[in-house]
């Protein structure tokens, strides 16, 4: 492949396929053939928590085209699908294997959250799926000299870029120490729990600790660190999860003068949206305004910002922007549209309640 | 000016105009709500047609002699679909809704000289949104013809259907030129530098396009260079004639009105509506040709609704037109060849100096008056 590759990319190629593309050939004839994008094709699903009346949590294993330029554990992916009504929606998902090289196959760990629509799709999906793939993201990984000692403080969901980064500490057979500090809701809803079993018996200096807040277990707090590392203010830490978790262990650190151990990764919180009032902001240009019901267009206009428009009647698609979160209406249809991260014409759109905008 | 009244058609008032757009609207909101699968897999079959076509043709030309004529025929399909029922609708942003880059209106290029972004904003916004309004819709005689008794007569239209014949056999440079606006240059509306950076992107596809047709793929072909070369030319050029045909049967067929400025100043959107049904006119024909005319001969709708998907077009027609019925508007359509004669009978017309029209009555001016304010 790496001589059809580098073939396929050259500029002759490209000047052949212009204006398209040589993948837009490529995937007709297979999907799985790319010379720059990134696809994968469902080749595995397995459920790692499955507690009636809870959303499952899957762990899906992808085979990706030759393009895949490889992971590191902790990174994660956007990974865009096609919804039933043809409707792509593209989401992030951490990668939970312990590294690919390119073209390797990768896993991915979710949890089929009942508002998030791709997780939902994906948890029930049947394998050869096709999905659309950007490379690996995010900094959010170990150094290449690992450090003696590491620490990971997670929390729900947040497990998994840490379990990625674990899974690798062990295949490297790292000789250090690691702590490895969880909090789950319940044993039910413990991710990985046979595998974090198997990792605390071998006993290769990895200490987990998994805390339960459902069944008794206390929520972080600094006190409860110094009891589990005291020496903890001198170890390298990784911490991912909830924004109460992470406030509190960066409160822990802050106190401890430790700040520079701690490496963050957030899960970005959904925003709150309501009828009338709340904020909308324009991310881009970092400016925000008190929103008072008038068309964003309007809106970023008298905020002094100059996005780009057209018709300012919705037919002439020049003032497309992407809405990162929050909930606007169709001025024309009336319909509102929750979706993060969608397309919407700012002239014929306005928000309701809380609302980030790409401007 | 071809106005309302010289169309045959007649006003309507505020309130019929605001009936008239809710029962529009009404079906736009019908269509939008249906949007789904079957609308995605019609234009992925579309463009798995137009690349196999493509390919087709390209390889052909490795034929001598005897693959020449089927592979200017399969390449000139491929550029008809890949421009009309592929890059003018997905440009319109009639597929946007589907979240697919490759089919998405501010990545989407095709395969022509005009570049999508000049294209986007001088036909979706200029023309779109000002559709007829003489002094406004730079798509009335492209700023080359005379195709509106309001344009003041020259010498210069005296060449009007030499103009048109030349804008025909080069009319994907004549879109891409399109966008400089050079007539409003030449009159000191325009400034170069707002030129620069549309004349860059210009040249920019223009070397691409070009170097692909005509050196590249030619080359390719080794001791066949001239006949391939040839053949791109042809192949071209048929898509040149074909497109221009369909896109001047759009607007310029009798009985299409043109409007002042003064008339949609303040516009509702009924009158909009209004406006882009009498400014339209269709084609009659197979399923087939209205593929091949990417469902432009679906004119009318497709100004009433140009970000609905095309194919969508045919199966709001009765409808659009019972609904003209209802209101007295004329629904302007024919064959090709009715709507051809037409437009080349208005092309040959306004070469000589005509009458202008008679000045509205006073009583006409009057009700103008009268819908305008009540808007």
């Amino acid at each position: 492949m790496s001589i059809a590759g580098t073939l396929l990319r050259s500029r002759a190629v490209a000047a052949l396929a212009s204006p398209h593309g040589v993948d837009r050939y490529l995937e007709l004839v297979n999907p799985m053939w790319a010379a720059h994008e990134v696809r994968a094709r469902l080749v595995d699903l397995r459920r790692e928590v499955d507690v009636p009346g809870e959303p499952a949590v899957a762990t899906l294993t992808f085979q990706p085209t030759s393009t895949w330029r490889g992971h590191r554990p902790g990174q994660y992916v956007q990974l865009s699908v096609d919804l039933p009504g043809a409707r792509r929606v593209t989401r992030c998902f951490t990668l939970s294997s312990a590294g690919s090289r390119p073209g390797e196959r990768f896993t991915i760990t979710l949890r089929a959250n009942p508002d998030g629509e791709v997780s939902r799709f994906l948890a029930e999906a049947q394998p050869g799926q096709l999905v659309h793939l950007s490379q690996a993201e995010g900094d959010f990984v170990l150094p290449d000299r690992v450090p003696e000692h590491v620490l990971f403080i997670t929390g729900g969901s947040g497990i998994t870029p840490a379990m990625a980064m674990l899974r690798s500490l062990m295949l490297r057979t790292h000789r250090g120490r690691v702590t490895f500090l969880h909090y789950a809701r319940s044993t039910e809803h413990q991710i990985f729990a046979d595998e974090l079993d198997q990792i605390r018996m071998a006993g290769y200096g990895v200490d987990v600790h998994l805390v339960h807040t459902g069944a008794g277990g206390r929520y972080f707090s600094a006190l409860e660190l110094e009891r589990i590392l005291p020496e903890f203010r001198d170890v390298d830490t990784w911490l991912c999860g909830p924004t109460g978790l992470v406030e509190a262990v960066q409160a822990a650190y802050r106190d401890a003068g430790a700040e520079d151990r701690l490496r963050v990764e957030y899960f970005q919180p959904p925003r709150s949206s309501g009828t009338a009032g709340g904020r909308l902001d324009f991310d881009r240009s970092g400016v925000s305004a008190d929103n008072d019901g008038a068309s964003i267009l309007e809106q970023a206009e008298a905020a002094g910002l100059t996005p780009t428009f057209g018709c300012r009647m919705g037919i002439c698609f020049s003032c497309t922007a992407t809405k990162r979160s929050g909930t606007v209406r169709n001025i024309l249809t009336g319909e509102t549209s929750s979706r993060l991260d969608e397309d919407i014409r700012i002239c014929v759109s306005t928000p309701e309640g809380d609302c980030s905008v790409d401007i | 000016m071809t106005t309302v009244e010289n169309t045959g058609n007649r006003r309507l008032s505020a309130e019929e105009l605001e009936r008239f757009g809710a029962e529009m609207d009404a079906i736009r909101q019908r269509i939008v709500a249906e949007l789904g699968e079957e609308d995605a897999a019609y234009i992925r079959g579309i463009v798995k047609n137009q690349r196999r076509f493509e390919v087709a043709g390209r390889a052909l030309f490795y034929l001598p002699v005897i693959g020449w004529l089927p592979a200017v025929a399969c390449l000139s399909i491929s550029k008809i679909l890949d421009n009309m029922e592929i890059g003018h609708n997905v440009m319109h942003g009639q597929y946007d809704w589907m979240g697919d880059p490759d089919l998405n209106s501010r990545m989407f290029d095709w395969d022509t000289m005009a570049p999508a972004e000049n294209w986007k904003y001088g036909h979706n916004y200029m023309h779109h949104t000002f559709t007829n309004i003489v002094g406004k819709d730079r798509d009335i005689g492209y700023g080359i013809l005379r195709m509106d008794e309001e344009q003041e007569w020259r010498p210069y239209y005296l060449g009007n259907p030499l103009y048109a014949f030349l804008l025909m056999t080069f009319f994907e440079w004549g879109v891409a030129l399109h966008d400089l606006e050079v007539d409003e240059l030449v009159a000191g509306r325009r400034t170069w530098a707002e030129n620069r950076e549309i004349g860059a992107r210009i040249w920019r596809k223009v070397k691409k396009q070009t170097f692909k047709d005509y050196v590249l793929f030619p080359a390719l072909t080794g001791p066949l260079f001239p006949l391939t070369f040839a053949g791109n030319v042809v192949a071209n050029l048929v898509r040149n004639v074909w497109t221009f045909n369909i896109i001047f049967c759009g607007h310029f067929p009798a009985g299409v009105a043109s409007f002042s400025q003064e008339e949609c100043e303040d516009e509702t959107s009924g009158h909009w509506y209004y406006r882009q049904l009498l400014g339209s006119a269709n084609i009659t024909g197979s399923r087939l040709f209205h593929i091949m005319s990417g469902n432009l001969s679906h004119q009318i709708e497709h100004h009433l609704f140009p970000d609905l998907p095309a194919r969508r077009y045919p199966q709001i027609a009765e409808e659009v037109r019972e609904i003209c019925e209802r209101y007295g508007l004329a629904y302007n359509t024919g064959r090709l060849s009715k709507q051809l004669f037409s437009v080349f009978g208005k092309i040959c017309r306004y070469a000589l100096p005509g009458r202008r029209a008679q000045q509205p009555s006073a009583a006409t001016a009057e009700q103008v008056a009268n819908v305008t304010v009540a808007a």
